[in-house]
């Protein structure tokens, strides 16, 4: 039953994308309504990015200085440490689980809120294509916008952890930085931000599929909302193992 | 003219449509009546493409719906107007927004054109000076004269309303079905309504379809509606207190 339902399911969605990544009735509404979403997904993201950032950053320094306390370990290793944390897992996985809450439940709600009041049937009796007007905005604003806040989120979470160093004692500044730059490897920062693409790109699908197939009224709105983090949530950890085992082995 | 013929819908086995034929005319307002789950609705969508029937056929002036292509469809549905049940509004959109969006999504207008042609709308239904206020912003009748708006932007052919009056005032119920009256003759638009409202029957119904258990019942108009020997809709026409008593009283003096 359980297997049939994911089968049926999984069908829909790629109907579902099949429909979404057909050409737009109208370029000039679809870049419109782009750049709303870009507002609205992305751009009001980033104070909760900011945020968030800032304080892992700085737990991060401080958990690594305590846990590398030895004689043996060099100081630097704490910045070291910190930063392939924050460039491997957090700036991309955690950063868009995280998302998968925020946005894929406004997205949810927005585009099942508009199912049970018939707004998606009117669009549908005018001859719009619903799924494609209402989702390939969301799925393109949300992808082109998130190398940007995963960017945002490295530079934040290395300011946070280089305020533990420059306003307590644990660490000194300098060792800090000097941490943050040796051993860089720069395909790190590639295979994060390739990572963040593929989540934003499931975040935006998976929370509009859930949105666009709502049946009920308020209750299963709310339903879908969570199903929506549920669900995203799950397939980001499942394309992060997927993604870390081909693009770092 | 729309003309459906045998059509058959269920779902899950249960059938809710049984082989309905009927006509809808030109120029005239065609009312679908008939009780809470009777499958008026069902009917309405079915003509509308948002269910795909289980057979029969529904003939647009002649091209059937249920064997056009995907474009096809998408022409036609150019040609449809319709007025859902909640208004179906969008929220983020102003009554301006709402009444402009088909003709930006289907017309080739310079913007000034599509203003025009807008205003034009909002005013017919005359909702002159609320084309900035947000759906939210205005009462549910305001609401259903921009659906109206939005739904005569493009001239349809056609004009599917699902319970235009639900929710509304007997006052403000009359406003809408002149309304629809009035646009119907006016352009020479096909309309079908979907109604259980009594006033809209005795008031706008040029050609009523009565709806029983999902059977065809009866058809007429307005004024042949009283003098019915169909139990079921003499049933459902006499439900309201006042025509009860009316006809108690009738029955008992012989007139009024």
């Amino acid at each position: 039953m359980i297997l049939t339902n994911s089968l049926a399911n999984f069908g829909r969605y790629c109907m579902f994308l099949t429909r979404t990544f057909s050409i737009p009735d109208r370029w000039s509404v679809f870049g419109k309504r782009t750049i709303q979403e870009v507002s609205k997904l992305g751009i009001d993201s980033i104070p909760l990015v900011i945020i968030i950032s800032l304080f892992i950053g700085a737990v991060c320094t401080i958990q690594m200085q305590l846990n590398v306390s030895s004689p043996l370990i060099p100081s630097y290793s704490v910045g070291l440490a910190t930063r392939e944390i924050i460039l491997l897992e957090f700036s991309n996985s955690i950063l868009c689980l995280i998302l998968a809450g925020k946005v894929g439940s406004n997205i949810a709600s927005e585009i099942g809120t508009m199912r049970v009041t018939e707004q998606i049937d009117a669009l549908e009796i005018m001859g719009v294509n619903s799924a494609n007007y209402l989702t390939l905005p969301k799925i393109v604003a949300f992808v082109f916008f998130m190398p940007v806040l995963s960017v945002l989120c490295m530079g934040t979470a290395f300011i946070g952890g280089w305020c533990v160093a420059a306003f307590t004692d644990i660490i000194p500044v300098s060792r800090y930085v000097y941490g943050l730059q040796t051993m860089f490897t720069e395909w790190y920062v590639w295979y994060g931000l390739i990572k963040s693409l593929v989540f934003a790109f499931l975040i935006a699908s998976i929370s509009s599929y859930c949105g666009y197939y709502v049946k009920g009224g308020a209750l299963q709105v709310g339903k879908a909302s969570t199903d929506a983090v549920v669900s995203s949530s799950i397939f980001i950890l499942l394309f992060d193992v997927i993604l870390t085992k081909l693009l770092l082995q | 003219m729309i003309e459906v013929k045998k059509l058959r819908k269920s779902f899950d086995g249960r059938t809710v449509l049984h082989d309905i034929d009927a006509t809808f005319y030109t120029g005239k307002t065609n009312l679908i009546i008939g009780q809470s789950g009777s499958g008026k609705t069902v009917l309405v969508k079915s003509l509308v493409g948002l269910l795909r029937p289980d057979k029969g056929e529904i003939l647009f002036d002649g091209r059937n719906l249920l064997t056009m292509t995907s474009q096809e469809v998408k022409e036609l549905r150019k040609e449809i107007g319709m007025l859902f049940q909640g208004s179906a509004l969008f929220d983020s959109e102003t009554v301006l927004g709402n009444v402009m969006f088909p003709l930006t999504m289907f017309t080739s207008m310079s913007r000034a054109e599509m203003l025009d042609r807008a205003m034009f709308c909002i005013e017919r239904v005359n909702l002159k000076g609320a084309e900035n206020k947000y759906p939210s912003e205005i009462s549910g009748g305001m609401q259903k004269r921009v659906a109206i708006a939005r739904a005569i932007a493009l001239n349809p052919k056609y004009l599917f309303c699902d319970e235009p009056n639900s929710g509304l005032d007997p006052k403000t119920s009359i406003v809408i079905d002149e309304l629809l009256s009035d646009i119907t003759h006016e352009y020479g638009i096909t309309t079908v309504i979907n109604t259980h409202d009594m006033n809209s029957v005795l008031g706008i119904g040029e050609n009523i379809i009565f709806i029983n258990k999902g059977h065809r019942e009866w058809v007429g108009d307005m004024s042949q509606i009283y003098t019915t020997s169909n139990e079921a809709l003499n049933d459902f026409v006499f439900a309201t207190r006042l025509f009860q008593d009316v006809r108690a009283y009738v029955a008992k003096h012989g007139k009024i």
